[in-house]
């Protein structure tokens, strides 16, 4: 017999059930799908051109491109990293603890491990369905210059995977929905701030600018920026590496602690 | 695969004549084991369930029934002893017992977001079964259930017992061998619980296995054909009911109450009966042959008392005691 230990911190079993629970959740946004993409683009594009076209009329170019440009990049890994929170957090915690939909699911032939994977995988789905709303808004508009473009929405499923993994960490430690204001005060906040979505973080000091190197988003951004203005990012291979790294690490943590919460 | 050498026929089939078989072993648990920290909540439980059984798991709050079920189910895992669910072993193969398993939780987790129809269909589908399969099911379903009026209905606007009526359809989905119910009708009024019993009875009578867990009486003796009642994580009897209550219990009981009712009991009631509870004001007092005990009380004044035949209600807190758990 397996000691607790071994197996909470057992690697992940993987199993192709975990698709009915994915389907699960999409059949459901099917429902509101109309409300749920309207707040995906909505938001985002307010910011875009309020800022884009209000404070880019007063400093004119940065880094090379147009303000509304530079936003607009900025606003495309924001609403992918916000969507992925969100569902991670809120919804998440909706269907394990308020509805105990994941209490029904487990005792059907599905294990945790599946529901995990199946709620990590439909966070980083929704942060696609957001990057390819405000993608198409921004082509629309005329920003996107080559068919590059279209590679920001795999640096989207890496952000959602990143930040959803993060959410379900919060979830699996919640008591409740308040406590995910923790996260948005503490980590999101700083990361949108410190992450080159305004402004660019060369014009940090140095000592703050080296820390950059470490924030997730930071190396969303460095791909997907270039890739809008239709260039291969530099380094591109490191900054994949780096999200994938803390994708994997989130859905980790997630897993060993959302197994401590519930298998007892 | 399931090899104990002399399986207790159940009394449904020692009825008719016939002899089970080793297959017919539904769920087997031997010295089962579970501690949280210093608190060991199941402490050796054994038990067999044959098929066609309705198996009640009777206990006071904290008496161990609800972990039995997770261990049972393979979602923790138990810190010795060994379990066999539908030829299985968990929580080894949990996820393949699941299969043919099917589960009432106590706390009702239909999916809110869906239509009475659409639960069945999505939860059927947590069993990998196509679609048509369950389409074909679906109608079956909601008439036992009593719900084909509601079939595109919202979760939300159901009654309780059309939600707990919903859950037992939901459990029926995968067709399983074993249906494993966790205090089914906690919560609701009669006519609820009466058709949930109707339901259930219907189940047995296709020859369903149950295993079902309730601190309600009336309900184990309606629907159980097997008891085993626990209490701190062991075994205290396990039985058939009518064997139970014979073993352990005076066939009749004379509850006295009234404001001489402690007087009665403490001068007379000892006296005419083989064994006196008083639980706050009511003298509940056990006989063999209640006759001299009933002719002393039609001379009392000042008392009143209610004559009746022993049920499992009087066995459990023989066995488990009148103290209050929380």
């Amino acid at each position: 017999m397996m000691s607790y230990a071994t197996k909470l911190y057992a690697l992940p079993s993987l199993s192709p059930r975990f698709l009915p629970v994915w389907r699960r959740n999409l059949l459901v946004w099917r429902k509101l799908a109309i409300a749920s993409v309207l707040g995906n683009i909505a938001d985002p594009l307010l910011y875009m051109l309020a800022l884009g076209y209000g404070i880019g009329s007063l400093i004119g170019n940065v880094a090379g491109m147009s303000y509304i440009e530079f936003i607009g990049t900025g606003m495309v890994c924001q609403s992918a990293m916000f969507t992925a929170s969100f569902e991670g957090m809120y919804s998440a915690f909706s269907r394990m603890h308020v509805q105990r939909t994941w209490d029904g699911i487990i005792n059907a032939p599905i294990s945790l491990d599946d529901v995990v994977m199946a709620e990590w995988l439909w966070a980083a789905t929704k942060s696609v369905m957001s990057t390819t709303a405000i993608l198409l808004v921004i082509m629309v508009l005329g920003y996107g210059h080559t068919w590059l473009a279209l590679w920001v929405l795999p640096v989207g499923l890496l952000v959602g995977l990143v930040f959803g993994g993060a959410g379900l960490v919060m979830n699996a430690l919640a008591q409740n929905y308040d406590f995910f204001t923790y996260f948005f005060t503490l980590v999101l906040t700083p990361m949108l701030l410190l992450s080159g979505v305004y402004f660019p973080v060369e014009q940090m000091p140095p000592a703050l600018a080296a820390v950059t190197q470490f924030l997730p988003l930071k190396h969303a951004i460095d791909l997907a920026r270039p890739l809008m203005l239709g260039h291969v990012p530099e380094q591109a291979a490191l900054h994949v590496a780096v999200l994938l790294f803390y994708a994997a690490l989130a859905y980790y943590a997630a897993l060993v602690l959302t197994r401590r919460r519930l298998l007892k | 695969m399931l090899d104990d050498p002399s399986p207790q026929p159940s009394p449904r089939e020692r009825g008719e004549g016939a002899v089970a078989s080793t297959l017919d072993v539904v769920l087997q648990v031997d010295g089962l084991r579970k501690r949280y920290g210093d608190n060991e909540v199941v402490r050796g439980l054994s038990f067999t369930i044959n098929r066609g059984d309705c198996f009640g798991l009777l206990g006071p709050n904290g008496a161990g029934k609800t972990t039995t079920l997770r261990c049972c189910l393979g979602l923790i895992d138990p810190d010795g002893g060994s379990i066999t669910m539908v030829g299985q072993p968990v929580p080894k193969h949990g996820r393949e017992a699941r299969i043919r398993v099917g589960v009432v939780p106590q706390m009702d987790n239909l999916d809110p977001d869906f239509t009475v129809r659409e639960n069945l269909l999505i939860y059927g589908g947590y069993f990998g079964l196509p679609r048509d399969v369950l389409e074909a099911r679906i109608p079956d379903l909601l008439e036992f259930a009593g719900l084909s009026t509601k079939r595109e209905v919202g979760i939300r606007t159901l009654s309780g017992g059309m939600k707990r009526r919903l859950t037992l359809a939901r459990a029926l989905v995968n067709d399983p061998e074993l249906l494993i119910l966790d205090e089914p009708t906690t919560g609701l009024d009669p006519q609820a619980r009466h058709l949930i019993w109707d339901g259930l009875r219907q189940l047995l009578s296709q020859g369903k296995t149950i295993l079902l867990t309730t601190h309600f009486m009336d309900e184990a003796e309606r629907l159980a054909t097997r008891l085993a009642v626990i209490d701190h994580g062991v075994m205290i009897a396990s039985d058939t009911p009518r064997t139970l209550l014979a073993k352990h219990v005076e066939p009749e009981v004379v509850e006295v109450y009234g404001d001489e009712a402690k007087a009665w009991a403490d001068v007379h009631g000892r006296r005419l009966s083989k064994r006196l509870e008083i639980s706050g004001e009511t003298a509940f007092a056990y006989a063999s042959d209640p006759q001299p005990m009933l002719a002393d009380l039609a001379t009392r004044s000042g008392v009143r008392y209610l004559h009746r035949p022993a049920n499992l209600e009087d066995l459990f807190i023989k066995l488990t005691g009148r103290e209050l758990r929380d």
